[in-house]
């Protein structure tokens, strides 16, 4: 009995998969767990693992080629099977229309991250998450996968509403991915899109007064360009962002600190151990991690019904990579040394360029930080990851004169930015955690005491 | 105002009626001596005489062509059927006299009457004694069909029935008759058929809800407010005529419509209703509607799978959370 193998679901994020390497080639064998192919998705390139045996007969989609989840991407089978049947519905584009996707969360990355059940690959007998992955021909419907009503030539799902409000608003439905069940979009949805139009014919309109009347002769026509297909990653990063600054309420604190203190006790741990190598941006998680224990309210989420406290202090770190930018976490951030925590955060960010991270490693964080003052920017507003309830913005730390006790001194100055989620944090809240963070910056000592 | 059951509300109105005018009567097993085998005839016989309130035998034909043939001769009969799965019986009389007689006749005749009773389900009656018919009479032009859900709607709509002079159907839900609400006492109170009422207003869900599904809907609305949904609660009071507009234009303004109903799901006033919705507010509707029905089953005797054949309150809030894309 032949089977497809379909582009399987390898991160919660993901919708689409970029065939990065066969690992087997047509006409090979391949048995049940063996590493089939690599797939890079929005997050990172994972192994997937063969969910039957047999011989690969057939490969669909190529290196380098990009696929929905649930398309069928290859065909294993027997040698002298007979699979132009199942060849035909490959070629069928996928219909996401056909059935409404099981809620898969718990589905995700089992293929590259556990060995596959010792079960056969057909689906009568397979349990429901290989289901995910594999189906036989007699179950050929494709699981239509949420988030893909906006490919082009496929069926578009709206509801009735949302149809409307978009011809009226001019949203182009083709570029929305759908929230409703099997991938239907819905009134938030465009909702959503209309906002982030708005935001953005705003930042046009703003843009537009800074610019100079040059007269150039001879140039009459707008600027020649080129459009390159935009990557999975960037997608992703465009998609979760305007789910963010667009639904979520922000506000933005911003606070300067003294860092005098804290470069001192670099050099003297330094002193210490020239080995031990820790950042400023270590002893930041470290005191947001401290702020956010003392302050609950802020390592928070809002769900919906429900105001999620976090026990721990979770810490993202924004990590800039060639494509775009991932937010590996620093989990306990408030139990663990200096030490732990830079050794920690080096790790996670080598393998976060290498696009290594397993998906645990880069979601559920409580708070996130994200440092530019490497770049030289004094200050900025950073986006908030959701569901977080916040993320801080640090700017560069550099020699400022300052008054002290009606003197003008130097002083090593560092400016944050906290962007909140006002559904969760309010002002007074988000006020009192940056004087905490503050406070124990400018006297690191009270990280020991 | 006085806070009475819905019981003495019903027979506040037709004790109110009978005293304005000398032309209603009052039929039905048991709604004299025995004082109504719901009480809702109750002191009507000692107060009226036995001319305006007469026992009749159990033959429910018999005694609604009487009705029928009364009204055509211009008096405006009540007549009571002891629940609605009796009227079964009569129902060659209500659809094929009743209800066609005026047309049929050339407007010569009008057939002011009206059949009242008890409809729905009970406690553990059974199968054959638990049936929500209204889509059976709602079906026929030429009838309209009553279904109060609070004392003061069931006082007003029913003085009203009595007053109209077409045939109405007027269908009381038995486990309502001891519920308790605040009533008007002037005598002049009565409410307009064919007007719905927004029993509780909201923007995120509107739940369409008649007679025992009303009180139900309510609490479900009580609940998903705690979980951040706002829910409007309109209840069409009549089924037909509908008031279709107020429930379209609560639909376009919150975009998601339950429709509860304590009968069976299959060509249900449910279903008409649902299509009306399709048809006149397409363009608004972000999620299909979602209809909440009594199981499609003969109803059971043994009490926990009647529970389970009836909506509750946990359906409700599972279809509105549906309708919101929240599940």
């Amino acid at each position: 009995m032949a089977t497809q193998v379909i582009m399987p679901k390898l991160s919660p994020t993901m919708e689409e998969g970029q065939l990065s390497r066969w690992l087997k080639k047509e006409g090979d064998k391949v048995s049940m767990g063996e590493p089939l192919a690599e797939i890079d998705t929005d997050k990172a390139t994972m192994e997937m693992q063969a969910l039957a045996n047999g011989v690969l007969r057939k490969i669909i989609i190529n290196e380098g080629e990009s696929a929905p989840l649930g398309q069928i991407i290859a065909i294993i089978g027997e040698p002298d099977e007979d699979i132009s049947a199942m060849l035909g519905s490959a070629a069928a584009p996928a219909q996401p229309a056909t059935k409404a996707p099981e809620k898969e969360p718990e589905q995700t990355q089992v293929d590259a991250t556990q060995p596959a059940a010792p079960t056969g690959g057909q689906a009568a007998s397979s349990p429901p998450i290989q289901r995910a992955a594999v189906a036989t021909v007699e179950s050929v419907s494709t699981p239509g996968n949420g988030a893909q009503a906006g490919k082009q030539g496929e069926r578009l799902i709206v509801s009735p509403l949302a149809a409307r409000m978009a011809a009226e608003s001019g949203v182009d439905l083709r570029s929305l991915s759908g929230s409703g069940p099997g991938g239907r979009i819905v009134k938030r949805d465009i909702e959503a899109a209309m906002q982030a139009q708005q935001s953005t014919a705003t930042a046009a309109a703003t843009g537009a007064v800074v610019k100079f009347p040059v007269r150039q002769a001879g140039i009459t026509e707008a600027s020649p360009y080129r459009d390159e297909p935009a990557s999975e990653m960037r997608r992703i990063i465009a998609k979760r962002l305007v789910t963010s600054l667009g639904p979520i309420p922000h506000f933005f604190l911003t606070t300067e600190i003294e860092m005098d203190r804290v470069a001192e006790m670099r050099r003297n741990i330094k002193e210490l151990d020239p080995e031990l190598k820790i950042s400023v941006n270590d002893i930041i998680i470290k005191v947001a991690a401290a702020a956010l224990i003392a302050h609950p309210q802020v390592n928070a989420s809002f769900q919906d019904k429900n105001v999620r406290y976090y026990e721990r202090a979770d810490v993202g770190v924004a990590v800039a990579i060639e494509e775009g930018l991932i937010t590996p976490v620093v989990r306990s951030a408030d139990q663990k040394s200096l030490s732990e925590i830079a050794q920690e955060v080096r790790d996670l960010a080598e393998r976060a360029r290498k696009r290594k991270l397993k998906p645990e490693e880069y979601t559920g964080a409580s708070f996130s930080i994200s440092n530019l003052g490497m770049f030289g920017i004094d200050e900025f507003t950073a986006v908030i990851n959701p569901p977080e309830g916040a993320i801080l913005a640090v700017g560069a730390m550099s020699a400022k004169p300052v008054v002290r006790e009606n003197e003008i001194v130097v002083r090593q100055m560092m400016r944050v930015t906290m962007s909140c989620d006002h559904r969760v944090i309010d002002g007074a809240t988000g006020a009192k955690f940056l004087q905490t963070f503050k406070r124990i910056l400018e006297n690191p000592l009270y990280l020991v005491v | 105002m006085a806070v009475i059951t819905m019981r003495e509300a019903l027979n506040q109105a037709l004790r109110e009626e009978m005293l304005r005018d000398e032309s209603v009567f009052l039929m039905g097993e048991e709604v004299a001596e025995y004082q109504g085998a719901y009480k809702i005839t109750k002191g009507l016989l000692q107060e009226l005489g036995p001319k305006r309130v007469i026992d009749t035998p159990i033959t429910e034909l018999g005694f609604a062509g009487l009705g029928v043939g009364a009204a055509m001769v211009g008096l405006r009969p009540i007549v009571e059927f002891m629940t609605f799965n009796f009227s079964i019986l009569a129902t060659d009389q209500i659809i094929n006299s009743a209800a066609k007689m005026r047309y049929m006749s050339g407007g010569q005749f009008k057939i002011p009457i009206v059949f009242r009773g008890p409809s729905g389900s009970a406690y553990q009656v059974s199968s054959q004694h638990s049936q929500a018919i209204e889509s059976w009479f709602g079906f026929f032009p030429g009838l309209k069909v009553v279904m109060p859900s609070t004392p003061a709607d069931a006082k007003g709509l029913l003085k009203s029935a009595i007053r109209d002079d077409d045939p109405v159907i007027f269908m009381e839900q038995e486990r309502m008759y001891g519920n308790k609400g605040e009533v008007p006492e002037d005598a002049d109170f009565t409410i307009p058929l064919g007007v719905a009422d927004v029993k509780r207003e909201g923007t995120d869900v509107t739940i369409v809800a008649r007679s025992l599904m009303v009180p139900i809907a309510l609490k479900a609305a009580e609940t998903l407010e705690q979980q951040g949904i706002s829910c409007e609660v309109v209840d069409p009071r009549t089924i037909r005529p509908l008031d279709i507009d107020t429930i379209v234009n609560s639909v376009k303004k919150t975009n998601r419509v339950v429709v509860a109903e304590e009968s069976h799901p299959f060509c249900g006033v449910g279903a008409e209703i649902s299509t009306e919705i399709m048809e006149r507010a397409f363009d608004y509707l972000d999620a299909p509607v979602k209809r909440v029905c009594g199981a499609d089953v003969p109803m059971p005797y043994a009490k926990n799978l009647e529970d389970m054949a009836i909506p509750g309150v946990d359906q409700l809030i599972a279809a509105v959370r549906e309708v919101s894309y929240l599940d």
